[in-house]
């Protein structure tokens, strides 16, 4: 290894490891000692990412106490460092990590509130397209209508969570007063950012199924055959919402032999 | 490459760091600010209200693109597809000014978010150098080296930071963007006297001056001082930018605030006090004859 490069082997070494000494090489030079220096750094790295974790889950962040979350993220930052010199999406594993994590075992809704933060954060860097006006889909021949290839907006997710989570991250958000939760019941979330401010939307039963499944580029009467064995799926009723929302881009007749 | 002037894209005014908590207020005041900077790696997603606020920024002001995470001072190869991530927001945006830190910040763990230092030996200007030239060849300008903050020194150092800096600029044509914050704290910390270096500085290369806040933590009677961007410029960091522009005369100078981030008229007034400094210095004749 080059000086440089061992260098900064060993400096990373005692950056991640608290008990270990400041590396070797640094100059003695005059008061503070090192280790009072080279803390600097690791409260740098520890603090920074631990930042960037708490922008991204404000509401679990809520929910567990600001002690409780810093523990969370200095456990996930000290194990999961950003795979690229970009921070927007930094975090992406930490849901599965609470999962993991003994200490929020409590809290079982909590992995599920971080993938709806998670989604909300994908909504807003998502690309840019203009939703389809509804007049596009008014357009299309009746006969036409269930082989039609509805395109989501790019930034639409659909989060399906067998524990109330919309509720619960609306009430740590600032948007629902706190109430009693019946934590057993299921929410299924839309989280999509038609223009300039990231939405979030219960949706109904089987909604989920039919935007997942034109999500996948499924025509719609797929979509509509696989939400239709869900209780209580109302295909119009789910289909002009979502048209009004402004979570369709784009429509298509499907392959291109069936365009002409 | 041909290099030109490095100020030829900044004005001679102050700017600032954009917040897109601001950027409405900016947009709606019509601000009058001499340019705007961001760090690229915050608008490295595909789209969303952070383009849509700096397309708006970058129509009405000249922007300056300052990185955190090339990783210059890396021995290994530099991180090809973050530098085509650059390559692609320099293209769009169009910026007056690129500019990296003369620090390192990858490893084989990934991303450590913080701008590392370096031993100025041969071994690291060959490095250096080599990133420098690689980058302004990929992005096809010339860029901007700013002087890091430090808190450790390296025994294998073997050379000033100000010889360091001229010798980057020397092999690769680069300019520099000075930190006066940056010299402030790191002559505090290792106790060299921050108007020498100043006067060392090789300034007919600088084409930014960064200003900022900095934490001072005292431990024992022990002084450490921390470059946090979380606080109005000190003092003696506006006095060294005044001697500083005494010798070289006015510079493009931006004021950096990253966190706990006051209401928009608190950081335009720090704008407006840099470029009281700058106008008296565009009044007075240069201490440096010939740039």
């Amino acid at each position: 290894m080059s000086p440089l490069a061992d260098l900064q082997h060993g400096f990373v070494r005692a950056l991640l490891d608290p008990d270990e000494p400041p590396p070797p090489g640094l100059a003695a030079g005059a008061a503070p000692g090192a280790e009072r220096r080279f803390a600097v750094y690791r409260n740098n790295v520890a603090v920074g990412l631990v930042n960037a974790l708490r922008a991204a889950y404000p509401a679990v962040e809520r929910i567990v106490g600001e002690a409780f979350f810093a523990a969370a993220a200095r456990a996930y930052s000290g194990t999961h460092f950003p795979a690229r010199p970009v921070l927007i999406d930094y975090g992406e594993a930490f849901p599965e990590f609470l999962e993991t994590f003994p200490p929020a075992r409590r809290h079982r809704y909590l992995a599920d509130v971080a993938r709806l933060e998670r989604a909300r954060l994908a909504a807003y860097h998502a690309a840019d397209r203009p939703p389809l006006p509804p007049a596009r889909l008014a357009e299309v021949a009746p006969d036409a209508l269930a082989g039609l290839v509805l395109v989501l907006h790019p930034s639409a997710r659909v989060l399906r969570s067998r524990f109330p989570v919309l509720t619960v991250w609306s009430m740590n958000a600032g948007i629902l007063d706190p109430a009693p939760v019946d934590f057993g019941r299921a929410e299924d979330v839309l989280v999509f950012r038609p223009d300039w401010e990231v939405e979030v939307r219960l949706l109904s039963p089987g909604a989920a199924v039919f935007v997942e499944a034109l999500g996948r580029g499924c025509r719609l009467g797929e979509a509509a055959a696989r939400a239709g064995g869900e209780p209580g799926f109302d295909l119009g009723a789910v289909l002009a919402d979502c048209l009004s929302a402004g979570l369709f881009c784009d429509l298509n007749l499907g392959e291109e032999e069936e365009d002409r | 490459m041909n290099p030109g002037h490095p100020t030829a894209g900044l004005p001679l005014r102050a700017g600032l760091g954009l917040k897109l908590e601001h950027a409405r207020t900016i947009l709606e005041e019509e601000a009058d600010i001499g340019f705007f900077e961001v760090h690229p790696e915050n608008y490295m997603g595909a789209g969303g209200p952070p383009h849509r606020y700096l397309a708006a920024i970058a129509e009405r002001y000249p922007l300056s693109l300052h990185g955190v995470g090339l990783s210059i001072g890396s021995p290994r190869p530099l991180d090809r597809d973050h530098l085509a991530r650059l390559k692609h927001l320099v293209g769009r945006y169009r910026p007056a000014s690129f500019s990296e830190h003369l620090a390192w910040s990858t490893h084989d763990v990934g991303y450590l978010n913080d701008l590392l230092p370096l031993p100025y030996t041969e071994e690291t200007a060959r490095a250096v150098a080599a990133h420098v030239a690689e980058v302004q060849d990929v992005l096809g300008r010339r860029i901007l080296i700013e002087n890091p903050a430090t808190y450790v020194a390296f025994a294998a150092t073997t050379m000033e930071e100000t010889d360091f800096l001229a010798e980057i600029v020397a092999r690769t044509g680069c300019g520099l963007l000075l930190d006066v914050n940056n010299v402030f704290v790191s002559a505090t910390n290792h106790g060299f006297d921050p108007v020498a270096y100043l006067d060392a500085f090789p300034v007919a290369h600088v084409g930014e001056v960064h200003l900022a806040g900095h934490a001072a933590e005292n431990e024992d009677g022990e002084l450490l001082l921390v470059d946090t961007h979380d606080r109005p410029v000190a003092d003696p960091v506006w006095d060294l930018y005044e001697h500083l522009l005494a010798r070289a005369g006015a510079l493009p100078t931006l004021i950096e605030w990253d966190s706990n981030l006051p209401d928009w008229p608190v950081l335009a007034a720090q704008a407006e006090q840099a470029e009281r400094i700058m106008v008296r210095r565009l009044q007075a004749p240069s201490r440096v004859a010939a740039r």
